[in-house]
């Protein structure tokens, strides 16, 4: 029997190897000059940036974290109230899930200046613009977890003398958070993206902000350095919410702890 | 004395009649049985029973107070054990305590002091996905017991667990009914399991659920192992298979 490599690595390992292999592509593409050095910069070109860069970076960061933050949280609220309220009245279901969706079809780039000329340059449109962004794929996660309760389970707690409540508490609610939670990782995401958006149609500062700026003096490696930059927060993001949801289901990962 | 009655009770779906006229008493420590064919209507009154579903006509008491219509006096237990992924055994079993205010500290207090008698020792902290079935059903019936002491409704409990694990169930079951002065009213489509550990078994026939018999098995218990093997067993089954 050949010896095991250690879990992670087996699991990652393909992923990482092609990453590799990307990476030496660009830079080998780089280095020949098949594209000309402006216009795409090295990774290690990339890197030095990300370096140099890294003060004004990480402030424009802490903006744009900040917006992201206030937006999810306030989105993640508004869109459990909306789940619980149409999920115990149907009228409410059927009146507003459609517009719900539909709030969903308009594009970002699209409402984001009219929420600045609305609210101005500060923080506001841009929360604004995330809890729009990020309350629908909780509110949807949560309702299929409602819904998807199994009745016999209802009417074994109804037996029980249980109430609305008690069978919010006791079933609905603990049975829906893997929905909650694929949702959450969701708009964890939108969140970033969604800021981003909003910081580049005005604002005074956040990556996107930095983002415009760099792009008007055609600073690639600065663009690359920052676009790299955003996927690391959101991917941090959604690693979060990953270990939260281990925390919050424990028996949802018990094969791979034996 | 009664335990649990039932009086003339009817019951339609959409104009189509699903029971009509179902009469049955449960008598304190008896194991009564209700056998039918399916769709015959015994789900249904076992909602009826636990007031989850109102009655057309007819009236359920339980220790002779009116219960019709009233749920949070008389659990059941399904074929599929309902336990929650994400409570542990415990917490599972102490709902029925923490539903009627408990304190929770308090109720797994009162669960756990019941985990050896129902042969549940030392699982208190696993979750559900990680007991077998005999021990998952075993637990749903703890909390049925914690529920409501005396009466458990059970539809269809056993008929998922495998032949072997079934028929320890069974003796298990008996034993501990025994031991807690447990009443039980329960459903089956299983002929030998009817007749193995009832003290009477309702015979319902479907489309209207009607009963059409009440058959008494005399044999005393604790009933020998072979009983399903002997002449009087068989005289039952050929007399159930008759009318149904
Ligand atoms: N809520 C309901 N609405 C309409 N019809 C129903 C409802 N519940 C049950 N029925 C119908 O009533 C009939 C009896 O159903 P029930 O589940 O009580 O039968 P059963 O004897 O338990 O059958 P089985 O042995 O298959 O479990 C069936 O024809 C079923 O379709
Ligand atoms: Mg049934």
């Amino acid at each position: 029997m050949t010896r095991k490599l250690p879990n992670t690595i087996r699991r990652n390992g393909p992923a990482l190897a092609a990453a590799a292999v990307l990476l030496a592509v660009w830079q080998a593409v780089c280095s020949v000059g098949l594209v000309p050095g402006y216009m795409l910069p090295s990774p290690i070109e990339v890197a030095s940036a990300l370096v140099k860069d890294w003060p004004a970076l990480w402030e424009n960061a802490q903006i744009t974290l900040q917006e992201a933050f206030y937006g999810l949280a306030l989105g993640v609220a508004i869109g459990f109230v909306f789940a619980v309220l149409m999920d115990a009245f149907d009228v409410l279901y059927r009146a507003f899930y459609p517009i719900l969706v539909i709030t969903q079809t308009i594009p970002t780039v699209a409402i984001a200046p009219l929420l600045v000329l609305w609210f101005g340059y500060e923080m506001t449109p841009k929360i604004i613009l995330i809890i729009l962004v990020t309350f629908f794929p909780v509110t949807v996660g949560l309702l299929d977890g409602f819904r998807a309760v199994d009745p016999d389970a209802v009417g074994l707690l109804r037996s029980m003398g249980a109430g609305r409540w008690q069978i919010f508490r006791y079933l609905k609610c603990p049975s829906a958070l893997p929905h909650f939670f694929s949702g959450l990782r969701i708009a964890a995401a939108y969140s970033v993206v969604g800021a981003v958006i909003s910081e580049w149609l005005g604002g005074f500062g956040g990556l996107g902000v930095y983002m415009t700026r760099v792009k008007k003096a055609y600073a690639f490696d600065k663009m690359f350095a920052v676009i790299i930059l955003i996927s690391v927060i959101s991917l941090a993001l959604m690693a979060l919410v990953e270990l939260a949801e281990r925390r919050c289901m424990p028996y949802r990962h018990l094969r791979e702890k034996s | 004395m009664e335990k649990l009655e039932v009086r003339h009770v009817s019951k339609a779906f959409d104009g189509r009649s699903v029971l009509e006229d179902v009469s049955l008493t449960l008598r304190e420590g008896e194991l009564v049985c209700l056998l039918g064919v399916s769709g015959g209507g015994k789900s249904t009154l076992f909602n009826i029973i636990s007031g989850l579903l109102k009655p057309d006509a007819g009236q359920v008491f339980l220790d002779g107070e009116e219960v019709t219509g009233k749920p949070g006096k008389i659990s059941y237990m399904l074929q599929k054990d309902l336990l929650l992924p994400y409570r542990t055994i415990v917490d599972n079993v102490a709902l029925p305590l923490l539903l009627r205010g408990v304190s929770k500290q308090e109720a797994r207090q009162q669960a756990s002091a019941l985990f050896e008698e129902f042969g549940l020792e030392g699982t208190q902290t696993l979750w559900p996905s990680q007991l077998s079935g005999g021990m998952r059903q075993r637990a749903a019936l703890l909390r049925t017991y914690l529920f409501s002491q005396n009466v458990a409704l059970l539809d269809e409990p056993f008929s998922a667990l495998d032949t072997l694990t079934k028929s320890a169930v069974h003796e298990w079951y008996l034993a501990v009914m025994e031991r807690i002065r447990l009443s039980t009213l329960f459903i089956t489509h299983d002929i030998d399991e009817a007749i193995l550990l009832s003290d009477r078994i309702y015979l319902l026939t479907g489309q209207p659920g009607r009963i059409c018999d009440e058959i008494r098995i005399t044999q005393p218990k604790p009933r020998p192992h072979d009983f399903n093997l002997t002449p009087e067993f068989l005289v039952y089954k050929r007399a159930i298979l008759e009318r149904l």
